[in-house]
């Protein structure tokens, strides 16, 4: 039983990448995070944003530290540790009437990570991200410190610290609120578009009539067709309309085990996408769903990472800002079919105005996020990607990305400096950091 | 629920399988007030289990397992929010490696006391309350670690055997009177308490121990293994041959 060896000091990203690092775990974060240079959730950010610097072995993970501190009813406002996951809150919130005023694509993320990532769904066209939604924020800065921070008590620590990765010191604790949804299930509208033009227009339209839309979208096929898809939206039902039951919760079965790399080639790909564009034989469908079908449909395969085999992969996500026009998703989706790469799924969603995190992805414009696995050529691919995406003025998402040069997102991110001047206000020694802020930010290894 | 809901005094309630077993016992309509050492910490869980769902507002004392004179207090405390308590659960132990406490004599002497002695004062403590009242349930985690001796829990598995051993004989002492003792023997889960040690297989997660023992609180079950693999596991585990045992680093 209890042997006193250490974990494997191996620790990776959502992609798999092999990494290094360890976790410490505690109920009790402040004393856990007294002297780590990290703190790290469920580990769903896909690259090296919540791993170690190279130099040091091991992380603070939040994940035990998952209590409900404090709930207003009335207002929805809600106090709560770092470590508690989405999923947690649904089960116990749901039910009540209540849902999370922004969500992302999987409910097993904390609130830290919701915190540090910034992150944004497909409501993002009317609520912006995560962060807007957040009134306080309790963490430990580099110096010891254990302090509050809002619009209000020491201001530009806290939008720096909404979208900031954790860089600017561990968050403890979490104030936001909850808002009221009519019932727990959704009425979706989807529809067949026809390419990736058609797609601007199409997310634009269904912006103004639905508060949830994303889009998949076929890649592989290219030519006039590129980009095919369909467009999902929609909206909690009116109570009147939908069942009086709850929604049955989704069954989940697990990976069983790591797949071998070339499952996920370009040809099965190529099957899947086809079919998946198929199944949508009608134009236009509604129906209604389950909450968790509509938000979470990839938290039905526990570990789907395991698909990719043992290179593991990387996730591309790029926004395009409005001004670079129609034509520039299809010239980033044109830099992938033109290399040969394949990605199994593509996801796009047009994007509201940023918000008030200082290093916040979004912009408006258009989010296209591409699942690419881990071949010899990943890094060239990455870098082709990033060099439209930086003609296009767009830039990319810190929590899927692990291949980006550092050349490459300081041209991105005119934002950088400021970040930078608040962070070294806070930790002038330069304690807290990641493998991900050494590589990009080029922090002290 | 089959059952009327319990109103259950749980020491140890702010971490790992007691925080895990409160909350499954919250959620489905029982009351609980919690003891435990930092009353900072207690009205942090509180807050969070009544949030979760405790129709009402959620009570706590200090009570601390090195100080057996905040014993009889605590459960006045919890005696007198509840209005009479019928369930007495202890999740609460020390902890330490055998590395640790071979080294570490002053350690080892407290992790005795506070596993074994106090722990035993506790109960003696609680069991009376509760027999007084015509009976109701003790519910005590022990340790798979007090099954066997063990090399790598020689110490920490000496003070759980005796503390075993107490609660079996409790149960057979009391059982007629009304007094449901239930043992908890859970094999590694994966706690703060066991973090840094490296998880052999078959290791579980609090909520599946928790889970298992609200099973177990409603049969009347005398003892329950947890998570599920460790009752299988401790058979074998008992009828090694010595030589084998002292063979094994296990």
């Amino acid at each position: 039983m209890s042997t006193t060896m250490e974990q494997p000091p191996q620790l990776t990203g959502w992609g798999r990448i092999p990494g290094h690092g360890r976790e410490l775990v505690s109920e009790d974060l402040e004393r856990l995070t007294e002297h780590a240079v990290l703190s790290r959730g469920l580990g769903r950010s896909y690259g090296d944003s919540a791993l170690p610097p190279p130099s040091v072995d091991a992380v603070a993970t939040t994940t035990l530290a998952d209590r409900l501190l404090a709930f207003e009813p009335k207002s929805g406002l809600l106090h709560a540790e770092a470590g508690l996951s989405l999923y947690t809150l649904n089960q116990i919130f749901l039910p009540r009437g209540y849902f999370v005023p922004v969500t992302p694509g999987t409910q097993f993320v904390t609130l830290g990570g919701m915190v540090g990532s910034d992150v944004h769904g497909k409501e993002h066209h009317v609520r912006g991200c995560f962060g807007e939604h957040v009134t306080r924020l309790k963490m430990r800065v580099a110096d010891g410190r254990i302090l509050w921070c809002s619009d209000d008590e020491h201001p530009e620590l806290f939008r720096a610290t909404l979208g900031g990765m954790g860089l600017t010191g561990h968050i403890l604790e979490v104030v936001f609120h909850l808002r009221r949804i009519a019932s727990p299930w959704i009425r979706q509208h989807s529809r067949r578009v026809d390419d990736i033009d058609e797609y601007i227009d199409a997310l634009k339209d269904g912006a103004k009539k639905w508060p949830y839309t994303v889009g998949w979208l076929d890649c592989l096929t290219p030519g006039r067709h590129l980009g095919r898809g369909i467009l999902l939206a929609g909206d909690w039902a009116d109570p009147a309309l939908a069942p009086a039951r709850p929604p049955r919760r989704l069954p989940s079965v697990t990976m069983p085990l790591e797949l071998p790399s070339f499952v996920l080639g370009q040809t099965t790909t190529k099957i899947f996408n086809t079919g998946l564009y198929w199944t949508h034989l009608p134009r236009t469908r509604d129906r209604l769903i389950s909450w968790e079908t509509f938000f979470y449909p990839l938290d039905a395969l526990r570990k789907w990472n395991l698909m990719y085999g043992p290179r593991g992969f990387t996730q591309y996500q790029c926004v395009l800002p409005e001004r670079a026009g129609r034509g520039a998703a299809r010239r980033v989706l044109e830099v992938l079919t033109r290399r040969g790469g394949a990605s199994f799924l593509c996801v796009i969603k047009d994007c509201g105005p940023q918000g008030k995190g200082i290093l916040s992805f979004p912009m408006a414009g258009v989010s296209i996020a591409l699942d690419i696995a881990v071949r010899d050529d990943t890094q060239a691919l990455i870098d082709a990607l990033n060099e439209c995406v930086l003609a296009e003025g767009g830039r990319i998402y810190l929590s899927k990305d692990r291949f980006t040069r550092r050349e490459h997102f300081l041209a991105m991110e005119p934002r950088l400096p400021e970040f930078q001047r608040i962070r070294a206000q806070w930790d002038p020694k330069g304690l807290i950091r990641s493998a991900q802020s050494v590589r990009l930010f080029g922090d002290r290894p | 629920m089959t059952h009327p809901p319990r109103k259950a005094v749980i020491l140890g309630a702010t971490r790992g399988m007691g925080r895990a077993l409160s909350r499954k016992l919250v959620e489905r309509g029982d009351r609980v007030f919690l003891l435990g050492r930092t009353p900072a910490d207690l009205a942090r869980s509180a807050s969070d289990l009544t949030i979760r769902g405790s129709a009402l507002a959620v009570g706590f004392h200090e009570c601390d397992l090195e100080r057996p004179a905040t014993f009889a207090p605590a459960l006045s405390a919890a005696d007198a929010a509840l209005g009479g308590f019928d369930t007495v659960i202890v999740t609460a132990a020390s902890f330490a490696s055998q590395a640790e406490l071979e080294g570490d004599p002053a350690l080892l002497g407290r992790l005795l006391t506070v596993d074994f002695t106090n722990t035993i004062l506790f109960c003696e403590e609680s069991r009376k309350r509760l027999l007084a009242r015509g009976g109701g349930t003790l519910c005590v985690f022990s340790s798979v670690a007090g099954e066997r001796g063990r090399k790598p829990v020689a110490l920490y598995g000496a003070a759980k055997a005796g503390l075993s051993r107490y609660l079996e004989a409790l149960d057979h002492r009391h059982h007629g009177q009304g007094l449901h003792v239930l043992t908890v023997k859970p094999g590694f889960v994966r706690t703060g308490m066991t973090a840094g040690l490296k998880a052999p297989p078959f290791a579980g997660d609090p909520d599946e121990v928790a889970a298992r023992v609200v099973k177990a609180l409603d049969s009347g079950q005398p003892e329950v293994y947890a998570p599920l693999p460790w009752g299988p596991i401790m058979k074998v585990i008992r009828n090694l041959p010595r030589f084998v045992m002292r063979r094994i680093k296990f």
